[in-house]
C-alpha cells in the first residue's frame, strides 16, 4: 500500500517540467515509505519510447492510457481506476492547472484528503506530511491525512533530478470514460497569442504588470530593456496579458512561464502568489509599485515606492548614459 | 434554466490574516468581505441572464459558513441574484476542503442547476480546487479559471489559459466552471439593490435539511489534519527607497545595479 502514483502532464511530444519534478519527487518519497512511483501518461498514440523515458527520473513502472489531452475528466477516470486496484495511498502532482483540477477531482472520487500549493513532503512514522505555505507565505503548514493523499505542489517546489536507472517498463490501460469526462471537449490546446518573445533566455527581465495602466505603458518597459541591451527582454503578468496588453509568449507565473534571470525589474507589478511563483528564483529582484503595502516589496531586495511613470524614463536614460 | 453562484465570505485583504493558536484553524475575526473572485461569478451569471442567448429563470446564491456568512450572500443578492442559501452548522466546522465540497454538492443537489459558477480560488485559502471537488460529487464536469464563456442551449464554450497557452473546450451542462477576474468587471450594486438584498428570500440549511452524512464533515469526518504551524525560511529585508526626488532615487537605483555588476 505504499507505493505512490505520479501524472505526468505532457505536450508536443514533451513532459512538463513540474511534472518531471512530481516524479522525481514521488520517487523520493517512496523509497523512503518501502515503495515504487508510477507514473501515469493520458494521451493520444503516446510512444512507449516516451512514456518509458519517465524511468529516468525514478519511475518503476509507467501506465499509458489511450484519451483526449488536456482534460482533467480523461485522468480522473484513469488514477480513480488504479487506486481501486487498492496498491497505491498517494498521488503527487507538478503545480499547474491540470494539477488543481485533476488533483481535487481525484480526492473526492477515492476519498482522499487534499492539499495544494505544496512546497515540501517529508515522511513522518511512515506516512507522508505535506508542508504548504499559508497566510499569504508567512507560515506553513503541515498536512497529514488519515487515509489516502493528494499531493498537489507550487510550481517549481519539486527538483527535477534523473536519479532513475534508464526507461521503465510501459504497460498500456485503457479507460472507460466517466459521462463527465464525455461532457468536456478540447476544441483547440495551447493556442499562442501574439508574437513570440523569448523571456527564458534572457539574463534581464523588465516585467510589466497591472500598474502600467495601460497597453501603451509597456513602451516604458521596451525601452528600458532596450537601454539594457541585448541580454534583456520584457515579461508581462497574467492580469495584463488576459487584458491584451502583451503577447502570452512573456507571461511569468502560475499559467505561464518560470524564470530565474540574474535580474528582474517588476514594474507596477503588485506581486499575487501566482506571479511569485514564476520568478522568485531570480536573483535580484528590483520592483517599482506606488502602493507601499504591495506584497512584492517583501521579496524584493529593491522596492521603489513610487511612480513607475516619473521613474521608469529617467532610469531608462540613466542606463543608456551607463552602457554608453 | 437555473444558474447557481458559489460564493464566500473571507477576510477583508487588508486585515492582517491569522492562525488563532488554541484551534489551530484561520482566525476569522475582523473585516469580511465577499471573495473578490466570486463577484466575477455572479457577473458572469448576470451577462448570460441579460444576454438573451438562453432564459434564465433564476440565479441562487449558495455558500457554507457561520452566521456571518449571510453578508456575503446579501452582497452577492445585491449584485443581481434573485435568492440565497445558507447552509449553516456547527457540525461544518473544521471541514476541509473535500468535505466542504462534499456538503456544498449536497446542497447544489437539492437545487439541481443547470450552471454552477464560481471564482477560482479564494481570498484566504484552498486555490482551484472547490469547483472540482464539488464537480466530482455531482458527476458533472469541471473546469477552472475560464476567462471567456458563451452559451448556446446546453453547450458552453470556455476558454482558459492553461499550461501551454489558451484552451477552447466545449461542455456540456450540466457542469461546474469557476472563472478567473480576467472574465468581466464586475457591476457596482445599486444603492437600492443593496437596500432591497435583505428582503430578497434567503433560506438557511442544515447538514440534516441537506442530507449530509455528518462523519463526513467537521474536523472529524475530514480526511487532511493541518497542524504545526512554523514561520517559513527568513529571507532577509530588501532595501525600501521612497521616491522623493525622482533624480535621487534614479541614481541610487543605479548605484545598487553597479553594486551588483548588473550595468556590465
Amino acid at each position: 500500500m505504499s507505493n505512490i502514483l505520479v501524472y505526468a502532464l505532457h505536450y508536443e511530444g514533451a513532459f512538463n517540467k513540474n511534472s518531471l519534478g512530481a516524479v522525481a519527487e514521488a520517487s523520493r518519497l517512496a523509497g523512503e515509505l518501502g515503495g515504487e512511483a508510477h507514473a501515469v501518461v493520458v494521451g493520444e498514440g503516446i510512444s512507449d519510447e516516451l512514456a518509458g523515458a519517465l524511468g529516468k527520473y525514478g519511475a518503476k513502472k509507467v501506465y499509458k492510457a489511450e484519451g483526449p489531452e488536456g482534460l482533467a475528466g480523461p485522468v480522473i477516470d484513469t488514477l480513480g481506476k488504479l487506486f481501486d486496484g487498492g496498491d497505491y495511498e498517494y498521488a503527487v502532482f507538478g503545480g499547474g492547472l491540470l494539477g488543481f483540477e485533476i488533483g481535487a477531482g481525484l480526492a473526492a472520487r477515492i476519498d482522499a484528503g487534499v492539499t495544494m500549493e505544496v512546497t515540501g513532503v517529508n515522511v513522518v512514522d511512515g506516512k507522508l506530511a505535506a508542508e504548504r505555505p499559508i497566510l499569504g507565505d508567512s507560515s506553513i503548514s503541515t498536512s497529514r491525512y488519515k487515509g489516502k493523499g493528494i499531493i498537489i505542489a507550487r510550481l517549481n517546489a519539486f527538483e527535477v533530478k534523473e536519479t532513475g536507472d534508464g526507461d521503465a517498463p510501459v504497460e498500456a490501460i485503457t479507460t472507460e470514460l466517466s459521462t463527465q469526462a464525455q461532457q468536456a471537449n478540447i476544441v483547440t490546446r495551447g493556442e499562442q497569442r501574439g508574437a513570440d518573445v523569448d523571456i527564458e533566455g534572457a539574463s534581464i527581465l523588465v516585467a510589466g504588470g497591472r500598474g502600467l495602466g495601460k497597453a501603451e505603458g509597456f513602451e516604458l518597459c521596451d525601452d528600458l530593456a532596450k537601454a539594457f541591451g541585448n541580454n534583456a527582454a520584457v515579461a508581462a503578468t497574467r492580469a495584463v496579458v488576459d487584458a491584451g496588453w502583451y503577447p502570452y509568449a512573456a507571461q511569468i507565473g502560475q499559467t505561464g512561464k518560470t524564470v530565474a534571470p540574474k535580474l528582474y525589474l517588476a514594474a507596477g507589478i503588485s506581486g499575487a502568489i501566482q506571479h511569485k511563483v514564476g520568478m522568485q528564483a531570480s536573483e535580484n529582484i528590483v520592483a517599482i509599485n506606488k502602493d507601499a503595502n504591495a506584497p512584492i516589496f517583501e521579496f524584493s531586495d529593491l522596492g521603489i515606492v513610487g511612480d513607475l511613470n516619473k521613474i521608469l524614463p529617467k532610469l531608462t536614460e540613466a542606463v543608456k548614459a551607463r552602457k554608453g | 434554466m437555473k444558474i447557481a453562484v458559489l460564493v464566500k465570505e473571507v477576510p477583508d485583504a487588508a486585515v492582517q490574516k491569522r492562525i488563532d493558536p488554541s484551534s489551530g484553524r484561520l482566525d476569522r475575526s475582523g473585516e469580511k468581505n465577499l471573495n473578490p473572485y466570486d463577484t466575477h461569478a455572479i457577473e458572469a451569471a448576470m451577462q448570460i441572464k441579460e444576454g438573451g442567448a438562453v432564459e434564465v429563470d433564476e440565479i441562487v446564491a449558495v455558500t457554507m459558513g457561520p452566521e456571518s456568512a449571510v453578508r456575503a450572500l446579501h452582497k452577492a443578492v445585491s449584485l443581481g441574484a434573485d435568492r440565497s442559501v445558507h447552509l449553516s452548522d456547527a457540525a461544518l466546522a473544521g471541514s476541509d476542503v473535500a468535505a466542504t465540497g462534499y456538503a456544498l454538492a449536497q446542497v447544489l443537489k437539492r437545487e439541481s442547476p443547470d450552471l454552477v459558477l464560481l471564482g477560482q480560488q479564494s481570498d484566504d485559502g484552498e486555490c482551484y480546487t472547490i469547483g472540482a471537488v464539488v464537480a466530482e460529487y455531482l458527476g458533472q464536469p469541471s473546469l477552472t479559471q475560464v476567462i471567456k464563456l458563451d452559451i448556446a442551449g446546453t453547450e458552453l464554450t470556455c476558454e482558459r489559459q492553461a499550461e501551454y497557452g489558451y484552451d477552447t473546450v466545449k461542455v456540456t451542462l450540466p457542469a461546474v466552471i469557476s472563472v478567473g477576474d480576467a472574465i468581466n468587471e464586475p457591476r457596482y450594486p445599486s444603492l437600492k439593490a443593496i437596500m432591497g438584498a435583505k428582503k430578497k428570500p434567503l433560506e438557511t440549511v442544515s447538514v440534516g435539511d441537506a442530507e449530509i452524512d455528518a462523519s463526513k464533515v467537521g474536523a472529524d469526518g475530514s480526511n487532511v489534519k493541518c497542524g504545526d504551524f512554523k514561520a517559513p525560511p527568513s529571507k532577509s529585508a530588501g532595501t525600501i527607497i521612497e521616491d522623493d526626488d525622482t533624480d535621487d532615487t534614479v541614481a541610487k537605483i543605479v548605484a545598487w545595479l553597479d553594486e551588483r555588476k548588473l550595468l556590465a
